[in-house]
């Protein structure tokens, strides 16, 4: 796994399984990621179901973003330069939540990546006495 | 003058979003973390604040990629919710304060601060989730908002050190704000989660423990890892700490902890919840 891309990619720093969205990132990802925006609204999203193809023509997708939405391909959006803020809305379009994403990424099945985040589980609250004095 | 009265953390999960406007909040699932709400309410239905002053993200609703600042602070006479893609709006509309927004933007820029500003604008989750978390049901929101949004989105971010050094630039602009009025400061986002590439699913319970341990005693310790120690640490969206850290900034004077509620799992993120007393330093 590397985030190194495009011209001033040397020397980036590596952190294990992440994407940093950087500004190399966010040329390559433009097209998908202003798709992805455009979502936003109701109507923009009931035309992308209705024609994936000429909705992705619209916003000039490079092939390599427009075969990983064809393939539902998550990690292939990713590595396209797609920004999962704006993933999102796509992913919500596709009925799939963020569990769902992260099954898919992961390779793990929905139930193991649900048991994978449970395997954190833990609820720890304090609350301070009523009576107020400054500190 | 006016005075800041405290501090609201707390998460914005989008799903939180969803399970109030499906009322799940005693659902075995989300009853931990909404219980969490129980100590901001009393406390806010003592302090009836008449400000909020929010740190926040954009998620992708009034911010894109074409524009992108670092740092964004509202100035609109109101501010509205909208779809985000999923079609959920909430409803109630958020009253600005322009005047005040002119005024920490005035300060703020004096403190060498370049904010770009914004006299139209619309909020996304991290500031509608809070507010119905705090103020839950269809009354209308009883204090008035300024938004101040830090770009966690597109790297290179602000350093933790930045943040909290605009936090506390915003601070003292509200206290030298002569509206006479009781100001909340609020910081939405984390804490720790990643949502894609292969660590999605990352949660770093002791990252967290240590930021819920320091936040309110010693905020300081939390700028000793720059913005990518934090998504090495906390998970690429995990990073949203810096908006808690800015609002930490904020509270200037003799801060305590009234509560703090930390529950993993919600979605997939590590939630919590915190509330500060914020009081005047007592002067010798």
């Amino acid at each position: 796994m590397s985030q190194v891309s495009g011209p001033s990619g040397t020397g980036k720093r590596a952190i294990p399984g992440t994407l940093v969205f950087d500004g190399d990132i966010a040329q390559d990802g433009y097209a998908i990621n202003a798709m992805c925006y455009s979502f936003n609204s109701e109507a923009n999203r009931k035309k992308f179901v209705e024609d994936e193809e000429t909705y992705m023509d619209s916003f000039n997708l490079t092939d390599a973003q427009r075969e990983a939405v064809r393939n539902r391909d998550v990690l292939g959006m990713l590595s396209a330069g797609g920004n999962v803020y704006y993933l999102a809305k796509l992913a919500g379009i596709l009925g799939l939540n963020v569990q769902d994403l992260g099954a898919l990424q992961t390779g793990l099945s929905l139930d193991e990546f649900r048991a994978n985040l449970l395997s954190h589980a833990v609820t720890e609250t304090r609350v301070a006495d009523k009576g107020r004095t400054a500190a | 003058m006016s005075e800041i009265c405290g501090g609201i953390f707390t998460s914005h999960v989008p799903g939180i979003g969803k399970a109030i406007a499906q009322n799940l909040q005693q659902d075995p699932y989300w009853k931990p973390f909404f219980d969490g709400f129980n100590p901001v309410h009393e406390w806010l239905a003592e302090e009836k604040p008449d400000v909020a002053v929010v740190f926040y993200n954009d998620h992708g609703l009034n911010f894109f990629l074409d524009k992108m600042p670092t740092f964004a602070i509202g100035a609109a006479p109101q501010y509205t919710h909208e779809d985000e893609g999923w079609g959920i709006a909430f409803q109630r509309p958020y009253p600005g304060h322009p005047d005040l927004s002119w005024h920490i933007i005035e300060q703020v820029v004096a403190s060498e601060f370049d904010p770009v500003t914004c006299q139209s604008m619309v909020v996304d989750h991290a500031v509608a989730v809070p507010y119905e978390l705090c103020w839950p049901g269809k009354e209308p929101f009883p204090l008035k908002l300024v938004p101040i949004a830090i770009n966690t989105v597109q790297h290179p971010l602000p350093s933790p050190k930045r943040c909290y050094e605009l936090g506390k630039a915003v601070g003292r602009a509200i206290e030298s704000w002569s509206g006479n009025e009781k100001v909340v400061i609020f910081g939405t986002g984390g804490l720790s989660h990643q949502l894609e590439g292969e660590r999605a699913g990352h949660i770093n319970v002791d990252y967290d423990k240590f930021c819920l341990r320091n936040i309110g005693p010693d905020p300081e310790a939390l700028l000793q890892h720059d913005t990518l120690d934090i998504v090495e640490l906390a998970g690429s969206q995990g990073v949203e700490i810096l908006n808690w850290i800015a609002a930490r900034g904020a509270l200037t004077g003799s801060v305590r902890e009234l509560a703090s509620n930390y529950h993993v799992p919600i979605s997939n993120t590590a939630a919590a919840t915190v509330l500060m007393e914020n009081r005047a330093t007592v002067a010798a």
